[in-house]
């Protein structure tokens, strides 16, 4: 599946297109299918994120995974700081990542 | 340390301003993302992983109690109640708000301080040695210089928008603790004829394409060392590649140019340069010299320590650096505590730090580019108070300069350029070797851990190096042996195969075994590598 993620333009969160609006859960991200360019400048132009980019991810019963690492520290957030994550009371979050 | 006056104090207020109207005009859409993005990147504004980062300018690395302070109150106020202290001697902040930047500008300037250069294709922040103005063997305060520069570096409107982004590092002793011949430009200052002047270096740099700079000039009398940068950044900015930023740096101009004939228009730019009068008066180094005259020693102090505590001994053993003035001491607080992220504090460190310079250490304090803090005067007779407190906050690791004493960059983990992460390999690193036993028996070994190949983490310079790398999607890691950034500069050199996340550790370990077998009296890892060469490392590494 095609996801469209992106960051929040007034607080720098990393955000995903839930099909009406953007989620800072990349389980609530929606295939875009071919539409996610169209829907990037759409958003981009209406000031809701910034730097949107489309990646590929796979959807399984563990959720949505995205293809590269780089995207799924963007989804967890930093693997090193689980605190600060988006699953701060789960000390095993960071194999999600590799 | 140097105040700003009038124009230093109006620049900022002024720059703070106009990116506060800037920042309003993009959050109401009347600026897009290709319009904003220069401004606040101009602001050491830069959009990360998770959120945006600040990067705050340290001028050479220097910074009073009230400032760190500060630090302390941004950390909390709009960030995650922490910073990283980097390898440019500055802070960044990884957790800011577009819409909290204006006010954090607004709350730095109040205290002297500022983002602006913190990234561009300009001169940005001016490092030096953490011992300037203390160590023994310094020809003379470096900090003079590097201030003189910035000042002549800031909003400069030749070299706003050069080809490439410019560094330059200032030291003053034969000891080089800053890396200054990985900079753009090096300058060390020595003594000739009884008068100070600067020994020039250009071209040196890490990244993708390492180099060692040349040495183009053995001196240039210090009252024209304004005159003489200028010609080198204009012969860079007239003939710098703007075509390809993989060979933008003046590392590639001085290298493919030659360095005969870089410096042959050099001088040819510096005999024009010096008609124009552009180099300060007298007058004007004297009032800069003035800031750095040394503090209020108190004289007739004891060198006597007592180290009967033997923990307190050991921590005396690694931390402590001879001072210039008896009674006195310099003092290392290590931010790499085993299993921590190399350069991070929490507010409550950073507060207590500035506390502790403020009581100890004539309200001064510096950063280096290892990622520690120095606190750059402190009684012997104080030295146990210290320690006790710093222990207290878990700032009372000693290691410097042993092997977990890594410095590493952000890596994967909070960097969008990154490849790979680095803090948990460090981390790994630090626990494998966390026994100070261990750690003294191998003595100096300065590991270096980089997350891309723009070498945030200076991996070319470490004894160890560790570059980070994607290979199809998963975390590679290169072992480099043989680097240094002191005054033995060298680069490291690529073992052969790189290896994954454990066993990058386990191939340092064996590194460090293989230096244990062949070391003789006195050498440290690098002097070992440099004698017996690659193979034998490599034998062990891929047996």
């Amino acid at each position: 599946m095609n996801i469209l993620t992106g960051n929040d333009l007034a607080t720098g969160d990393v955000t995903w297109w839930t099909g009406e609006g953007w989620s800072i859960h990349v389980n609530d991200a929606v295939d875009v299918g071919d539409k996610g360019e169209e829907i990037a400048q759409a958003e981009l132009a209406a000031r809701r994120v910034n730097e949107a980019y489309v990646i590929e991810a796979t959807a399984g019963a563990d959720g949505i995974r995205p293809a590269h690492i780089k995207d799924r520290i963007r989804a967890l957030g930093p693997t090193v700081r689980l605190d600060l994550s988006l699953k701060p009371a789960d000390p095993s979050a960071g194999n999600w990542v590799i | 340390m140097y105040q700003y006056d009038k124009y230093d104090q109006a620049m900022v207020d002024a720059r703070v301003a106009e990116f506060r109207d800037q920042t309003q005009r993009r959050l109401a859409g009347q600026l897009t993302e290709a319009q904003f993005r220069p401004l606040r990147l101009m602001n050491g504004l830069y959009l990360q992983l998770h959120a945006y980062m600040l990067r705050v300018a340290v001028p050479y690395g220097t910074l009073s109690s009230k400032q760190m302070k500060m630090l302390a109150h941004i950390a909390r106020k709009y960030d995650r109640d922490y910073g990283h202290f980097t390898t440019r001697q500055n802070i960044q902040y990884n957790w800011i708000k577009l819409s909290d930047a204006p006010d954090i500008l607004a709350d730095l300037a109040r205290v002297e301080m500022h983002a602006i250069q913190t990234s561009g294709n300009c001169i940005r922040n001016i490092s030096s040695d953490q011992y300037a103005g203390v160590a023994a063997d310094e020809i003379a305060d470096p900090r003079p210089l590097a201030e003189l520069l910035r000042q002549w570096s800031s909003f400069h409107p030749e070299f706003t928008y050069l080809p490439r982004k410019f560094k330059i590092a200032v030291i003053s002793s034969k000891q080089d603790r800053a890396a200054m011949r990985l900079h753009d430009i090096g300058i060390e200052l020595v003594e000739k004829d009884g008068v100070v002047g600067a020994k020039i270096f250009v071209g040196g740099g890490m990244g993708r394409t390492p180099m060692i700079a040349p040495e183009i000039r053995d001196f240039v009398p210090f009252s024209e060392v304004v005159s003489y940068l200028e010609a080198c950044l204009r012969v860079y900015n007239r003939h710098g590649r703007r075509d390809n930023k993989y060979k933008a740096r003046i590392k590639i101009l001085v290298h493919e140019m030659g360095k005969e004939e870089y410096t042959r228009q050099v001088e040819e730019e510096f005999a024009h340069m010096k008609t124009l009068g552009l180099d300060p008066p007298v007058a004007e180094l004297e009032r800069i010299a003035a800031h750095f005259a040394p503090p209020p020693y108190e004289i007739g102090l004891s060198d006597e320590i007592d180290l009967s505590d033997r923990d307190f001994a050991v921590w005396v053993d690694s931390q402590v650096a001879p001072h210039k003035q008896p009674g006195y001491a310099i003092v290392n607080i290590s931010l790499k505590p085993i299993g921590g992220i190399p350069g991070d504090a929490s507010s409550a460190q950073i507060d207590l730090i500035a506390e502790l310079a403020a009581q100890y250490s004539f309200d001064e304090l510096r950063v280096t580019h290892a990622q520690n803090i120095v606190l750059a005067h402190v009684k012997k007779a104080d030295l146990y108070a210290l320690w006790k407190a710093l222990e207290a906050a878990d700032l009372g690791t000693a290691n410097l300069d042993l092997i977990s004493d890594i410095i590493a960059c952000p890596g994967l983990d909070y960097c969008s350029l990154a490849n790979a992460r680095s803090i948990p390999v460090a981390q790994k690193i630090a626990q494998r070797f966390s026994d100070i036993g261990r750690q003294k028996e191998l003595g100096e070994l300065k590991l270096k851990i980089s997350g891309c190949i723009n070498a945030c983490g200076h991996h070319h310079a470490g004894n160890i190096g560790i570059l980070g790398v994607d290979r199809k999607g998963v975390e590679n890691y290169q072992l480099l042996l043989g680097g240094s950034g002191a005054e033995d500069v060298s680069l490291g050199q690529i073992t052969g195969p790189g290896f994954d996340e454990n066993g990058i550790v386990d191939a340092v370990e064996k590194a460090t075994e293989v230096y244990l077998a062949n070391r003789t009296e006195g050498e440290r890892f690098v002097d070992t590598y440099r004698r017996i060469g690659m193979a034998p490392f490599k034998e062990a590494l891929y047996a």
